[in-house]
C-alpha cells in the first residue's frame, strides 16, 4: 500500500479548528478580469486572511452560478481566457504564497482536457486538487484514479437533499473537505444563510466522525462567515469577493476578505 | 444485445448518464421512481392513451405525398402526421406523459426550455388542462423568431422568461431552466422537452414518443403491406427521430436517417450539426456528442429553425451513430426553407421549419435509394408559427422588399 500524503486542504482546515478559529474559503475565477489581474487579486485574497483558494475555471454553461459569477466568467472567457492558463495562474499562486489552491471547474473542460492529464499539470502546478460541482461520485471513476494517482484532493457535494447513503459516499470519497450545500440554489449572495446548512453538516458528522465539512452558497457577511464556523470547519465565499471586486477593484476586495477574515480571529 | 429497442438508460454504450449537481440527484431519483412505477401500472398506460385519443387526435394520420415524391426520384414518400396533433407538433406526446407524472409526484409547479416555442405551448397545454403553474424559459432571440408561440404560451396562462445569457437560445434556455430547478424542486418539475439531459430523461421522453414509431410501423404494414425501406426525421435534441426510429430499430431492412440542421452550410463554422462535426462531451447533464472548442467550452449553433439551433443531441443518437445504425447529415438553411416551400405547393401542407430539414433529406435521399423505395417521414410539426419567416425569407409580406 502506498502512504497517501495528508492533504494540504484539510491540513489547513485541521490546524485552524485546533487553535479555536474558524476557516475562510475565498473562491475567485481564474482569467477574470484578465488573467494577471485573476493572479494578483488571488494572492492579495490569500494575504489579506483566507485559508484556502477555490480557484474558479470559466466555462460557458455554469448551471450553478448565480449572475455575479455568470457575468465574471463570462467576462473572462470574452477577454480570451484559455484552460491552459488555469495551470498558470496555479503555479504563479502558489509561488507567492502557502494557501492551498483548489480548482473549481465544471466537468466538460477538465473531460475535453484529458482527467489525466488535467490532474497531472494541476499536481505540477502546485495546486491542491479539485471541486466539481456538476461531478458526482457515481460518474466520477475516472476522477478518483487520477486524484489517487497524483495525490488531488477531491471535493464532492453534499446536498439538503442528499439521501444518508449518499453523503456517507461523499464522506468516504472527499478528500480535503465535504463542500455542504447550504442551501437548495444556485451560488449568489442571500441575506440569510439558510438552516438547512446545519443540517447537512450534522448529516456530514453522522456520516463520518473524520470528514472536514465546509459550507458554501449565499454567505456574505462577517456575521455568518462567525456563524457558520460554530458548527461547520470552514465558510465558503464566493460572489460577495466577486462583487466587491466588480464594485471597487483589488482595493475593495482586500477590505472585504480582510473584513471577513477577521470575524474569525 | 440482441435487441436494440431493449436499450435503456443511464447509458447508452458510452453516453448518457447523470451529470449535474448533488442537489439535484434526488429529485432525478424520485422522477426515476415514479416513471417505473407508473410505467408498471396499467392505469398509468391507460390514463394516457385516453388522453392521446379524446386530447391529443392520436392515432395521427399517414399521408402520401405523390407529388411531392416526384421531385426525389422515382421513391414514394410517406409522411406520419404529427403536425396534426393538438398543439401542433409530436411535443404533446412526451408533455401529457410528464404531466401525469407531475401529479403522481404531488408537485404542483412545472418549469420548460423551448427553442421554436412547440414544446413550451405544449407545456403551458398541459399546465392549463391540469392545473399547473407553468414558467417557460426561452431564449430572447427565439422569442423574437418565434413571437407567435410566445403569445400562445402567454394566452394560456404561462409565464414566459426571455433567457439573455450566453448565445440567447436553446442552450441557454436549458441552463436557466436548470437554475430555476435546483432552487425550487420541491414543488416543481423540470418537463424536458427533448431527449436530451440526465438520465431518465432521455429514457423517459423517448417511450412517451414511441407512440410515434409503434402507430407509423403497424399504420405501414396494415394501409400498403410492407415497412419502408428508410426512415427520414430531423433531429434538434432527437425527441421526434427518437420516436420514430425506435419501434423499428431491430428491422434491419429500414435504414435510418437523421438530418441536422446545417445553418449556412456544412461547409462553413455557421451549423447545428452536432452528430457531424462535434465531438463527445458532457452537457446538460449527459455525455454525448457536442459542438466544443479545444478547451471544452461549448460553441454556439447557427439555424434558421430555432428548434435544432442546439450544440447538444441526446445519448441515445450519439449511441446508434456510433453503431452505425442510424446516419446523420446536414440540411442548410436554404435546403430546408425550399422544401417547406416545395411541400406547401405540392400537398397543401406547410410544415415547420424544424421539420422541413427532414423533408430536404427525404428530396436528397431519394435520388440515391434504390427505385421503387419508400422513405417514411416523421412529419414532426406544422409551419404556423414560423410565418413570419418564411415570409421574410421568401419576401411575400405586402410591401417586403427583402425578400429572396
Ligand atoms: C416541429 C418540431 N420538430 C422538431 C423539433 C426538434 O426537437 P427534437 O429533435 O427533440 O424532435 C422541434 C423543436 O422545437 C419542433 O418544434
Amino acid at each position: 500500500m502506498v502512504l497517501r500524503m495528508a492533504s494540504k486542504t484539510s491540513a489547513a482546515l485541521s490546524s485552524r479548528k485546533q487553535s479555536g478559529n474558524g476557516s475562510l474559503i475565498g473562491y475567485f475565477p481564474a482569467g477574470y478580469p484578465t488573467l494577471d489581474e485573476s493572479i494578483a487579486a488571488a494572492i492579495a485574497m490569500c494575504k489579506s486572511g483566507i485559508d484556502v483558494l477555490e480557484l474558479g475555471v470559466p466555462y460557458s454553461d455554469p448551471v450553478m452560478d448565480g449572475l455575479v459569477i455568470q457575468a465574471a466568467t463570462m467576462q473572462a472567457l470574452e477577454n480570451g481566457f484559455k484552460l491552459k492558463q488555469t495551470f498558470e495562474a496555479v503555479s504563479a499562486i502558489t509561488a507567492a504564497v502557502d494557501t492551498p489552491v483548489l480548482v473549481m471547474t465544471y466537468w466538460n473542460p477538465v473531460l475535453s482536457y484529458g482527467v489525466d492529464k488535467f490532474a497531472r499539470e494541476l499536481a505540477q502546478a502546485g495546486g491542491a486538487g479539485l471541486i466539481t460541482p456538476d461531478l458526482i461520485p457515481d460518474e466520477a471513476q475516472s476522477w478518483l484514479e487520477a486524484s489517487d494517482k497524483y495525490d488531488l484532493d477531491r471535493v464532492f457535494l453534499a446536498a439538503p437533499t442528499s439521501s444518508p447513503e449518499r453523503i456517507q459516499r461523499a464522506c468516504n470519497l472527499s478528500r480535503g473537505f465535504v463542500y455542504a450545500v447550504s442551501t437548495m440554489g444556485i451560488t449568489g449572495a442571500r441575506n440569510e444563510v439558510d438552516q438547512l446548512a446545519k443540517t447537512v453538516v450534522a448529516n456530514i458528522r453522522e456520516a463520518s466522525t473524520e470528514a472536514l465539512a465546509a459550507v458554501g452558497i449565499g454567505i456574505s457577511t462577517a456575521e455568518q462567515v462567525a456563524d457558520v464556523n460554530r458548527y461547520a470547519d470552514g465558510a465558503i465565499v464566493g460572489s460577495a469577493f466577486v462583487r466587491a471586486y466588480q464594485d471597487g477593484g483589488l482595493e475593495a476586495l482586500i477590505a472585504k476578505v480582510s473584513e471577513l477574515a477577521s470575524s474569525l480571529k | 444485445m440482441t435487441n436494440l429497442r431493449d436499450q435503456v438508460g443511464p447509458y447508452f454504450g458510452e453516453f448518457g448518464g447523470r451529470f449535474v449537481p448533488e442537489s439535484l440527484i434526488a429529485a432525478l431519483d424520485q422522477l426515476e421512481t415514479t416513471y417505473q412505477a407508473a410505467k408498471a401500472d396499467p392505469s398509468f398506460q391507460a390514463e394516457l392513451n385516453e388522453l392521446h385519443r379524446t386530447y391529443t387526435g392520436r392515432p395521427s394520420i399517414i399521408t402520401e405525398a405523390k407529388r411531392f415524391a416526384a421531385h426525389a426520384g422515382d421513391v414514394r414518400i410517406f409522411l406520419k402526421r404529427e403536425d396534426l396533433n393538438h398543439t401542433g407538433s409530436h411535443k404533446i406526446n412526451n408533455v401529457l406523459g410528464q404531466a401525469l407524472l407531475t401529479k403522481r409526484m404531488g408537485k404542483t409547479r412545472i418549469i420548460a426550455e423551448t427553442g421554436a416555442g412547440q414544446h413550451g405551448v405544449a407545456s403551458a397545454t398541459a399546465a392549463a388542462l391540469f392545473g399547473l403553474e407553468c414558467v417557460v424559459y426561452m431564449g430572447e432571440v427565439d422569442t423574437e423568431r418565434q413571437a407567435l408561440n410566445v403569445a400562445r404560451m402567454r394566452l394560456l396562462g404561462a409565464q414566459v422568461i426571455p433567457v439573455k445569457t450566453g448565445s440567447r437560445t436553446l442552450k441557454d434556455a436549458i441552463n436557466e431552466a436548470l437554475r430555476d430547478w435546483v432552487a425550487n424542486v420541491d414543488n416543481t418539475h423540470y418537463l424536458l422537452g427533448t431527449v436530451a439531459g440526465p438520465h431518465p430523461f432521455p429514457t423517459m421522453v423517448r417511450d412517451f414518443h414511441s407512440v410515434i414509431g409503434t402507430e407509423a410501423r403497424a399504420q405501414m404494414l396494415q394501409e400498403y403491406g410492407f415497412l419502408p425501406d428508410a426512415l427520414a426525421a430531423c433531429v434538434g435534441g432527437g425527441s421526434n427521430a427518437i420516436g420514430l426510429f425506435h419501434a423499428f430499430l431491430d428491422d434491419e431492412q429500414v435504414q435510418m436517417y437523421g438530418f441536422e440542421a446545417a445553418g449556412d452550410g456544412m461547409d462553413t463554422p455557421r451549423h447545428a450539426a452536432t452528430l457531424n462535426y462535434g465531438r463527445p462531451g458532457v452537457l446538460h447533464g449527459a455525455r454525448s456528442y457536442m459542438l466544443q472548442d479545444e478547451d471544452g467550452q461549448t460553441l454556439e449553433s447557427h439555424s434558421i429553425s430555432a428548434g435544432l439551433d442546439y450544440p447538444g443531441v441526446g445519448p441515445e443518437h450519439s449511441w446508434l451513430k456510433d453503431l452505425g445504425r442510424a446516419q446523420y447529415r446536414g440540411i442548410s438553411d436554404a435546403e430546408a426553407m425550399n422544401a417547406l416551400r416545395l411541400l406547401s405547393r405540392t400537398e397543401g401542407i406547410i410544415p415547420a421549419i424544424e421539420t422541413a430539414h427532414a423533408l430536404a433529406g427525404a428530396l436528397k435521399l431519394g435520388k440515391e435509394l434504390e427505385p421503387g423505395s419508400s422513405i417514411l417521414v416523421n412529419l414532426s410539426g406544422r409551419g404556423d408559427k414560423d410565418m413570419e419567416t418564411a415570409a421574410k425569407y421568401f419576401g411575400i409580406l405586402d410591401g417586403a422588399s427583402d425578400g429572396k
